[in-house]
């Protein structure tokens, strides 16, 4: 190991999480097998909008081997209230989120094809699945809403219980003075982009066992989520069980990006419906089909912007409004173009910001958080930018110098006002032009052209909103405890779904409490033993639990140096630590491990500093000093498209990023590969799509098609390290990829559609077809 | 449903273990492997023959144990991601590739991406990059972008060609 004890925050510390996940001994939620396990299977709608005029589970109850069949008379009565912590209370219970109305099974009309109906419990899957088979569901089917300026228009409601499907909008201002603002600029372009419908796709799908004992009032929840304490919290919300005596698990966790913050409907299903059954665990364990038809959607978002610019390039304002499906029961307010608008002037000096948005509901699965819910800023005005620089007759590059934010304008504030600090775009994308050597491509590009050959470059920058920090985000919790022997653990409210937090957070520990790596325990995943944090999400952890940890390690270590000062009759202050080790400064001989103060802080408490008590415990919650702390990065990217089938080969794929001091070099760069192959995905191949009766389209891994190997290229990694203003100078990275991918990719086909003078595509997904077309349009 | 749901009776040996296991006809290799036979690092990612999360050695070939019927593999040799290593805790190369060049995140693809790998190196001792990009387009991965696991093979590949 190349590591030195004691300093191990900055190096590629290999993860502990791997030895068991390589092996087969992760424990992920269906890897735990209960003995007297129910087992559940979900009874759904075929129907996007219709009423239910029978609903009969008679044959399904009868079935042996089923324990029960429940439908939504049996459990929405049961059901209390459907909120989530981070967007807190609807606005009846005095909050502001506009959620959808609340029920975990259709009552008497379904309002989207998978929305469940019926849930069945038995003996196993097997069963599960057959009793489900004779659940008999007549739904008359009703026209319905689809299509987002569709369902702001349509007459015919997606909840009868609300006014009209546009659940939140911001009209787009206009007076004279904004008009006047942009019909007096030198330039003016406008544009419509369009995301493609996607979704996280985690390879392991939800799942989550719930076991009610109503004879402790109890409740086990183990599940594939992101947040334990959420899940804890809206379990008690939903049933009226008392939060205190909810235990909520998760070990490994297959991956969520987003999907696994939020408890959708079916798990509420299962909790209610263990809460009603009061005493065997009831496990449901997602199949793959449900998660592409029933789990989230995601971009299905479409912006109109219209930039302003002086004669030079200069933009004076930009106007931006956006419209986003949020489906029908987003699993909080669904929408987040108000955030999105928050960040949109990205890392450009944009004076003036107009912007406008809707978010409405539709007949599909709901929209729910995928890496970079706000993403839609970055992945339509980097397009822009290249939209804008061939207007102008501009090199999009150029363009792009000609309004960065340079080093000497910051701290600078945004025309939303953001305070934007510790961030260096220009230097990400000085870094990019360098590593891909642009004018060399350029004289390449120009002699594939001559010989017929379509390349193209691509760049996007982005300023990421990491470690989002209000609400119940604003803090992160540590609990470490020193133990007698001297080796430390430390309590996280995060969890372990891909993150590497087992390794990170130790290097954070080792580093500043002064021990070997190997001596520190991280535990996170589990309500008993956790403290109450806002769980795995936002691009926080490497900041605010980065930030936790460090506070406590620099606790218990003052604490162990006032223990050893007394012991040594020294003074703190020329104590020094490492190796497990506290010694006097130039008297290495003066030294005691912290074992010896452990064994002393826990059973001879009359030898420890006057005022001191007995234990080696401390709690902290760390708190970052803004909202956000932001990272920012630049991503290059070269295509070739064969112009007679239209396929894209991604022939390098460069990014430079800014996440301030890295913890871990190698975690950094995975989950920069891991982002951009999904922004890859949702250029190239991924398409939720649904058909006009509101059917999914893509409902298996065959149709709903992620990036393999082939389609991916190696990825080159530049990085630029400038500190933040959080404890340790942490950036988080964890969206990042996602964000700025997508544009770099679309930028780079456009630029080679170009070669042949064809006009840019703006509607993804970029696919072979799309592309021919635009070739074939292409003036000859 | 009486046809399918009588069970019978097959005979495994896996992890180099005999097992003999009763289970109905209609019961996925991957579910008796998981549940009657509690090997649970078989994952199932798609239940279609997609993802490959569910890869296992069939008399030495990389298979989807979730397109397997149990009851059809009777006297088979299976080995799944428990048996690629000794089990005294050491990793395979392939494992221990892995490892050296974050090839996972969540760790939900692994096992099948072990075991796929283990064989096609097995098989193809000196790949070309675009060799190993096509013997991983079967596995599915949403974490890594496969930089590292594309990274591991070479890693385990250029090892061979050293030794």
């Amino acid at each position: 190991m190349t590591t030195t004890v004691g300093r191990y925050i900055g190096q590629s510390v290999k993860r502990r999480e791997d030895p068991r996940l390589l092996t087969g001994h992760g424990r992920y939620v269906d890897d735990v097998q209960t003995p007297g396990t129910l087992h559940v299977a979900f009874v759904r709608s075929n129907v996007a909008r219709g009423r239910i005029t029978n609903l009969d589970v008679g044959a399904a109850r009868a079935l042996p081997g089923v324990e029960a069949v429940y439908t939504g008379s049996d459990l929405n009565p049961l059901c209390q209230q459907f909120w989530a912590t981070m967007t807190g209370p609807p606005p009846e219970m005095g909050g502001q989120t506009p959620y959808p109305p609340g029920s975990v099974l259709a009552n008497d009309d379904v309002r989207y094809v998978g929305d469940p109906v019926a849930v069945v419990i038995a003996s196993s899957r097997y069963v599960a699945e057959d009793a489900a088979d004779l659940v008999i569901v007549d739904i008359e089917a009703e026209v319905p809403v689809l299509g987002l300026r569709e369902a702001v228009a349509s007459t015919e409601l997606v909840h009868r219980e609300l006014p009209s499907n546009v659940s939140v909008t911001m009209p787009l201002p206009s007076s004279p003075e904004i008009d006047g603002l942009f019909s007096s600029a030198a330039h003016l372009v406008t544009r419509t982009f369009r995301g493609a419908r996607a979704t996280n796709a985690p390879m392991e799908p939800r799942g989550i066992v719930v076991r009610y004992d109503r004879y402790r009032g109890e409740m086990e929840i183990r599940a594939a989520t992101q947040s334990v304490h959420e899940i804890k919290a809206f379990a008690a919300r939903l049933t009226g069980v008392s939060e205190s005596h909810i235990r909520a698990v998760a070990d490994d966790v297959g991956g969520g990006f987003g999907q696994k913050m939020m408890v959708m409907r079916e798990e509420a299903a299962v909790i209610a419906a263990a809460f009603k059954l009061g005493t065997a665990p009831v496990k449901w364990i997602e199949d793959r089909r449900e998660n592409l038809m029933a789990s989230n959607q995601a971009r299905s978002e479409e912006v109109e912007l219209t930039f302003a610019t002086d004669a030079e390039g200069h933009i004076l304002a930009v106007k931006a409004d956006f419209i986003e499906e949020i489906g029908a029961y987003p699993p909080s307010a669904g929408a987040t173009a108000g955030l999105a608008i928050g960040v949109l002037p990205g890392p450009y000096k944009i004076p003036v910001l107009i912007p406008g948005c809707t978010a409405v509901y539709t007949n599909t699965v709901g929209k729910s958080a995928y890496r970079g819910p706000w993403a839609m800023e970055t992945i339509f005005r980097e397009q822009m930018m290249d939209h804008v620089a061939r207007e102008l007759g501009l090199d999009p590059i150029e363009f792009r110098r000609i309004n960065l934010i340079g080093p000497d304008d910051l701290p600078y504030t945004t025309a939303t006002q953001m305070v934007l600090d510790a961030i260096t775009p220009t230097e990400t994308l000085d870094q990019v032009v360098e590593m891909i050597d642009v004018p060399a491509f350029r004289i390449e590009q120009a002699r594939a052209r001559a010989e017929g050959r379509l390349l193209g470059l691509g760049v996007a920058g982005y300023v990421e909103p990491s470690a989002i920090a209000f609400g119940m985000l604003n803090s992160d919790p540590a609990v470490m405890t020193m133990d007698v022997s001297g080796k430390v653990q430390i309590r996280l409210g995060t969890g372990s779904h891909g993150h590497s937090i087992e390794t990170t957070i130790a290097q954070v520990v080792a580093t500043h409490l002064g021990c070997d790596i190997d001596d520190v325990m991280v535990i996170q995943g589990d309500t008993a033993s956790s403290p109450v944090g806002p769980g795995t999400g936002g691009s926080r952890t490497a900041v605010i639990v980065g930030g936790a940890a460090q506070t406590a390690s620099l606790e218990l270590r003052d604490k162990l140096v006032r223990i050893a000062a007394q012991l040594l009759e020294a003074s703190p202050e020329d104590l020094e630590v490492a190796d497990s080790i506290v010694s006097v400064k130039g008297t290495p001989q003066a030294a005691i491990p912290f074992a010896q103060l452990a064994m002393t802080a826990y059973m001879a408490p009359d030898l420890l500093p006057p005022g001191m008590g007995p234990g080696l415990e401390v709690s902290v919650r760390y708190r970052p000093p803004t909202e956000f702390t932001w990272s920012n990065a630049t991503h290059g990217c070269i295509v070739e498209i064969d112009p007679e089938t239209g396929l894209v080969d991604i022939r390098r794929y460069v990014v430079s990023e800014d996440c301030g001091q890295m913890i871990n070099p190698m975690v950094v760069e995975g989950q920069i590969a891991g982002g951009v192959a999904q922004g890859i995905g949702g250029v190239l191949f991924e398409n939720l799509a649904y058909d006009g009766d509101g059917n999914p389209l893509a409902t298996t891994f065959l149709d709903y098609l992620l990036p393999s190997a082939p389609e991916i290229p190696d990825f080159e990694y530049g990085h630029v390290e400038s500190l933040s203003h959080t404890l340790g100078g942490y950036k988080g990275m964890g969206e990042g990829g996602a964000i700025a991918s997508p544009p770099a990719v679309a930028n780079a086909i456009n630029d080679a559609l170009a070669q042949r003078g064809a006009a840019a595509l703006t509607v993804f997904p970029f696919g072979p077809t799309q592309i021919l077309d635009a070739l074939n349009r292409a003036p000859s | 449903m009486s046809d399918i749901t009588a069970e019978l009776t097959v005979s495994l040996t896996v992890n180099g273990r005999s097992h003999t296991v009763r289970c109905e006809p209609r019961k996925l290799l991957s579910d008796v492997l998981r549940e009657d036979l509690h090997l649970t690092g078989t994952h199932v990612g798609c239940e279609h023959g997609a993802c490959g999360a569910c890869t296992v050695l069939v008399d030495g070939s990389a298979v989807r144990s979730c397109l397997l019927f149990a009851v059809q593999l009777n006297g088979a040799e299976i080995t799944t991601v428990e048996g690629m290593a000794d089990g005294d805790g050491t990793l395979s190369p392939v494992q221990q590739a892995m490892q050296d060049n974050h090839g996972l995140q969540c760790g939900f693809c692994t096992p099948g991406i072990v075991v796929t790998l283990t064989a096609f190196l097995r098989d193809h001792p000196q790949p070309t990059d675009a060799d190993l990009r096509d013997a991983l387009s079967g596995n599915l991965c949403r974490c890594t972008g496969y930089h590292g696991i594309v990274n591991a093979a070479r890693q385990v590949a250029h090892a061979r060609e050293g030794s």
